[in-house]
């Protein structure tokens, strides 16, 4: 089981928060997520400076059998993207928290991260998805 | 009574958890997309071997003097040139020249032939298949009796060969051999035919004994590379295989001949068979559309019912498979396109959420072994 090593937040479609400097934080998906998705195959990012909206697509991404959007856990502008992810979308199933890291965003709407999960909350969640 | 109580199982449905299997709704069958992962699976079949279960299948027996008559009128295929214990591939089509199933016909006996049906159309084979009864014949949907594994891939004989005194050297594409013992199992029906592209068998056999049989294969191929495989794995091996799925490549509104399966219509077959003025009607005037190979170049992978644009962007047809290929790490997939854009090397887009991908027709199968 790989575990998030930084203090994450999580949104209810399974994307996880890292808060970095400023009003920058980086996205990713959680360990969850990638198990049930399978083997990843593709991941379409949004670019830099696209602007993306809280709990609307950012894009999307594929295992061998299925298409899953992407969700933007948070609004604001794109300021990175991992690239890396391109030839190798299956670093998501690797390694979510860290290699696997979609992108990073500079929030519009700081406020917005309160509503998102923790950790605790998280597995909570989780778990009543799997009863 | 909710939907998931609803699914129809296997009889290995209990031990599928044992396993590691991750089980999804397959067209009303509670059936494992996967043990491991999908790659490993289909990885494993290509070097080494799998093992499916594919219970699901629906089998029917037809036997009596008129049996072999009665087939023939049904299917497209010759099934008067089959030998005792040879298997051949056919499709039964509507008067149009749709498709109502492609189906694997056994030859048992002389007057006894098992037709393989697919899962999601057994209701609607069997009511098609009596609904044209004719003569001194008798048939029986015995899908609820019988089970059926395959294993696949390059040491899949030698695997078997372990747990039998069967040679199963001696039977060759598309043969098979009765009443097998398998170690402890009796009467099993013993295939080299598949669906992923390898050398392989199919395994039918009563569905009380499939679960030993199962995890007897597993204790003796293990250590020889044999993994269980899921029905994921199944998809991307049988399209790299270019071999068709029905309700994709083929269906009520896609003859066998656009499918690309044109081997298996015999409209020189002395008997007459349903289906057979429009099927040749359509090879008389050349078809309209076909199924082709497409690589997509672009970023993007074809799925299922994504358009598909000529190279000046006229919609020209429908994605019918698609995917990220495990052995040739490209994107690709089959789509039933006009004939004006179907030959090789064809540029085309790929409408992939709004966006118009490039991807170019090429040659199948995708995979050889």
């Amino acid at each position: 089981m790989t575990k998030a090593t930084a203090n994450l937040l999580y949104s209810k479609e399974h994307e996880w928060v890292e808060q970095l400097e400023g009003n920058r934080v980086r996205i990713g998906i959680s360990d969850y997520a990638q198990k049930a998705l399978g083997d990843i195959v593709f991941v379409e990012n949004p670019a830099i400076d696209d602007e993306v909206i809280v709990n609307e697509s950012m894009g999307t991404i594929e295992s061998v059998k299925a298409v899953s959007e992407l969700y933007s856990p948070v609004s604001g502008t794109v300021v990175a993207v991992n690239e890396e992810l391109e030839g190798a979308p299956e670093t998501i199933n690797e390694n979510p928290f860290k290699a696997g890291w979609l992108v990073e965003v500079e929030v519009s709407n700081p406020e917005e991260l309160e509503s998102l999960l923790n950790e605790e909350e998280y597995e909570a969640f989780t778990n009543e998805g799997e009863e | 009574m909710s939907t998931e109580t609803a699914l129809k199982q296997t009889p290995l449905f209990e031990i599928y958890g044992k396993y590691g299997a991750k089980v999804i709704d397959f067209g009303g069958w509670a059936l494992p997309v996967q043990f491991s992962s999908i790659l490993e699976e289909h990885e494993a079949v290509r070097t080494e071997s799998g093992l499916f279960d594919v219970s699901h299948m629906g089998e029917v027996l037809v036997e009596g003097k008129d049996a072999c008559a009665y087939i023939n009128q049904l299917v497209t295929n010759d099934i008067t040139k089959l030998a005792i214990n040879q298997a051949q591939y056919t499709a039964m089509c509507y008067p149009d020249g749709g498709t109502v199933d492609d189906i694997l016909v056994y030859k048992l006996a002389d007057e006894k032939y098992l037709l393989v049906i697919n899962a999601a159309n057994i209701e609607k084979d069997v009511e098609w298949m009596k609904k044209h009864v004719k003569g001194d014949m008798k048939l029986e949907n015995i899908s609820d009796d019988i089970a059926q594994l395959a294993i696949q891939g390059p040491k899949a004989e030698a695997i078997l060969q372990k747990v039998t005194d069967t040679d199963l050297s001696a039977i060759g594409v598309f043969k098979f051999a009765q009443q097998v013992n398998i170690s402890e199992i009796t009467d099993v029906l013993v295939s080299r035919t598949g669906y992923t592209g390898e050398d392989g068998f199919e395994l039918y056999l009563q569905k009380d004994q499939v679960a030993a049989l199962w995890e007897k294969l597993l204790e003796v191929g293990t250590s020889e590379g044999l993994k269980p495989c899921g029905l994921g794995a199944r998809d991307t091996l049988r399209l790299e295989a270019r071999l068709p799925l029905y309700g994709q490549e083929l269906s009520s509104e896609i003859s066998p001949l656009e499918a690309g399966v044109g081997f298996v219509v015999k409209t020189n077959k002395e008997s007459d068979f349903i289906g057979k003025e429009a099927l040749s009607a359509q090879k008389e005037a050349g078809l309209t559309r076909k199924i082709v190979g497409i690589e997509v170049t672009g970023r993007g992978i074809p799925r299922h019912g994504y358009k598909v644009l000529s190279e000046d962007g006229k919609e020209i047809g429908v994605v019918t498979s698609g995917t990220q290929s495990p052995s040739l790490k490209k994107s690709i997939g089959l789509a039933l396109i006009s004939v004006d854009h179907a030959d090789v090397g064809t540029l085309l887009k790929i409408e992939i959420r709004n966006k118009q991908i490039e991807a170019v027709v090429v040659k199948t199968p995708f995979y050889k072994k």
